[in-house]
């Protein structure tokens, strides 16, 4: 097997366990909701404690009833997918997974742009960008300035 | 002379008629006139005088770079383009200059072209009119025309005249508009469900959506990574196929890439004619928006032949597939009838026009709208901030800055399709929604991977359900459904990652433009060229009838005559 063949299957055996294991995990996490989760949730799904994970995983808010229930639309939508018979098809990832992926030489090309890369960021001292401090959750719903709060 | 052809009007560079200085001032001008159409975000009006300065330099040499030598042009907004603002038409990016140009830009810049400026666009792409941008809609230049005023129903003294004019389509709407109103001869747009061929149809101009992995994606500001592909807006067909490019540079990387493969080898024996053939294919560097860019991985390394679009005569060996699940409910029957017209149109010429089946075509919107959603929730989570962009003064912790600065920054469509995303990525939903989305995705590549191994050589359909709404209308519904109604008959072709072109066929009988999408295969894009330059010289599309730019124009160069198709 040449090099490049050899890489080529080995990233797809990865790819191949890394998709294995996950479905591993998620059939582990539904222990108890496999009867549910063949019955369409739709609006059972999108509870406040969905939608409160969903505010500050993607830190960005609800603002008002019309957000809420543009994504209540946006599942309802989606929900037409069980339709369809997926037996035995493997996900798509990219339309070219038969090719190779480029790889190039691992030697630095370019670089040395930290006056211009700096240009763009509001907050910065000498060579660092400024963030504010760290490790610090953001609020539970009733303390955060959102929508959902009282809901 | 500003409503010719690419083509045309580089050989009237090149023959001296006009310089490129002229050429630059008089379609900055006409920007400066049309403004009302809200096409432009930046006109970069210094920029472009040098450039154009440096473009006749080299004509005056007698050393044009090529064909694309001081042609104006312009670029949506969410290319990056070194020292100009790049905003995506977001609040998030206002005042956002780049350090960088995108590959296609630095190609197009390398050819000569002159940047007029950058278009206005949905919100970071998001949408299908062209309407959600922070800077206001786009007007279709179509509202404006004679062919439209026409065929309207005068309205009352006491209605302002403006307020019935029609959306520009989306996102690549400003693209489009700056394109058909004649302030520039090419534009680029980006494509992911239909972004470039729906405003090419309701402007009627020529919108082509390359294969997915031809042209680099290097500095496109990314929706959606495993569909998007930069597209290309001109006036006719030839036009397209010239800045999608005739000779290319990625001869020269191959070169690059197969000396050093070989220099590991044992194969020293073929050095000395390795060698010359390097130097002599390095000469041909003349460059194009298509092939390989070390800075995008998802761009093939294949090696293309460079072509030159044949003018077809004969049609009889060509086989068009005409899908039957295209014909979807809210299908305007003035859309039907053009289609079908079309469709005789090739078989009156000798081809064979066969009914094929797409079978999960009514999922392919579902599908996408899940796929769409996830990855704009990947994509848009590098906006926090810190290193670019808006940034709150909030500064309790990172979260909550970060909180604050999408809620400042985003819009309401933004943040919809984010939180969407994100549901659907959700542990407890992954399987059900994600992987399901990508399963039926396979599915529709798989259709239509039956249908052009069955020896179907090009797809027929329509582009959009009717044509360009006024914009009181659209606003009636949200984004999302008008995107879920309008990328339905595009997305699928994304999806596929498999080229499209956008053609304009006839006037509706609102006097505006009607377009058919023809659907290649994957890297075919000269025999999908080939076939929609064949159908364009058939159809005869009118020229549409500005009255801005008769003001501007003297010695017009026609080269389109009525004849109208419809």
């Amino acid at each position: 097997m040449t090099p490049r063949n050899r890489f080529r299957w080995r990233v797809m055996r990865v790819l191949a366990l890394c998709r294995w294991l996950r479905g591993g995990t998620v059939r582990a996490l539904r222990l108890g909701a496999a009867a549910a989760s063949s019955a369409p949730p739709s609006q059972d799904s999108v509870t406040v404690e969905v939608l409160d994970h969903l505010e500050r995983l993607a830190l960005v808010d609800f603002r008002d009833a019309e957000g809420v229930e543009r994504l209540r639309e946006a599942v309802r939508f989606a929900e037409r997918l069980r339709e369809v018979n997926t037996e035995g098809i493997e996900p798509l990832d990219s339309v070219l997974e038969d090719r190779c992926l480029y790889l190039r030489e691992d030697d630095v090309t370019e670089g040395n742009c930290t006056a211009e890369l700096l240009k763009n960021a509001r907050e910065k001292v000498e060579e660092y960008f400024v963030a504010p401090p760290g490790n610090i959750p953001l609020p539970e719903l009733e303390e955060r300035d959102t929508f959902l709060k009282g809901s | 002379m500003l409503r010719a052809s690419l083509r045309q009007i580089s050989a009237a560079l090149k023959e001296g008629q006009i310089t490129p200085t002229e050429l630059c001032q008089r379609c900055l001008a006409l920007v400066r006139s049309t403004q009302f159409l809200n096409a432009y975000i930046t006109v970069a009006e210094e920029t472009a005088l040098k450039q154009a300065e440096e473009s006749e330099k080299r004509y005056q040499r007698g050393q044009p770079l090529g064909e694309l030598d001081g042609i104006p042009i312009a670029v949506k907004d969410n290319f990056n383009t070194a020292g100009i603002e790049t905003t995506c038409a977001s609040n998030m990016l206002k005042g956002y200059i780049s350090p960088y140009n995108a590959t296609v830009v630095q190609k197009l810049l390398d050819q000569g072209a002159v940047l007029l400026g950058k278009t206005n666009l949905d919100e970071f792409a998001m949408g299908s009119g062209s309407t959600d941008g922070v800077f206001g809609p786009v007007r279709n230049p179509w509202s404006y025309s004679r062919q439209y005023k026409e065929k309207s129903i005068p309205r009352s003294d006491s209605e302002p005249e403006n307020s019935n004019w029609v959306i520009a389509g989306g996102s690549s709407g400003g693209s489009a508009a700056a394109v058909s109103a004649f302030t520039c001869f090419a534009a680029l747009g980006s494509d992911t469900g239909g972004s470039t061929r729906n405003p090419a149809a309701h402007c009627g101009v020529v919108g082509l959506k390359p294969t997915y992995g031809l042209i680099s994606r290097h500095g496109l500001i990314p929706l959606v990574n495993s569909m998007d592909v930069p597209g290309i807006l001109t006036r006719c067909v030839d036009d397209a196929a010239v800045v999608l490019g005739i000779t290319t540079t990625y001869i020269f990387v191959c070169s690059m890439s197969l000396f050093r493969r070989l220099s590991q080898s044992k194969l020293n024996s073929i050095y000395p004619i390795y060698i010359f053939l390097f130097f002599s294919v390095s000469c041909h560097v003349s460059g194009s928006l298509a092939g390989h860019d070390p800075k995008d991985s998802t761009t093939v390394q294949d090696i293309f032949q460079p072509f030159a679009l044949p003018t077809l005569t004969d049609v009889s060996k060509l086989s068009i597939g005409i899908p039957k699940e295209y014909h979807v409910p809210g299908l305007s029957s003035e859309i039907l009838a053009v289609w079908s017209k079309a469709a005789d149109l090739f078989k009156n010429a000798g081809a064979k026009v066969v009914e094929v089946s797409l079978p999960h075509t009514h999922y392919s919107i579902v599908c996408y709208h899940v796929l769409c959603t996830a990855e704009v929730a990947s994509n848009m989570a590098r906006f926090d901030g810190l290193e670019y962009g808006h940034r709150s003064d909030m500064s309790k912790s990172t979260e909550s800055m970060y909180a604050a600065t999408r809620r400042e920054g985003f819009s309401d469509v933004v943040r919809g399709r984010i939180l969407s995303g994100n549901y659907f990525l959700l542990k407890q939903n992954y399987e059900d929604y994600f992987v399901k989305a990508q399963k039926v995705r396979r599915l529709i590549a798989n259709d239509f991977v039956k249908v052009f191994g069955s020896g179907i050589d090009i797809l027929l359909t329509p582009i959009t359900l009717s044509d360009a709404i006024p914009y009181v209308e659209f606003i009636k519904e949200d984004n999302r459904t008008r995107s879920t109604q309008d990328d339905i008959l595009t997305q699928a072709a994304n999806m596929a990652g498999l080229p499209a072109v956008n053609v304009p066929t006839a006037l509706s009988e609102r006097g505006l433009p009607i377009g058919l999408q023809f659907i290649g295969r994957s890297f075919q894009e000269k025999q999908l060229l080939t076939v929609a330059k064949w159908f364009e010289k058939q159809v005869q599309f009118p020229m549409i009838q500005l009255e801005e730019v008769k003001k501007h124009d003297d010695g017009v160069l026609q080269h389109q005559k009525s004849a109208s198709f419809s």
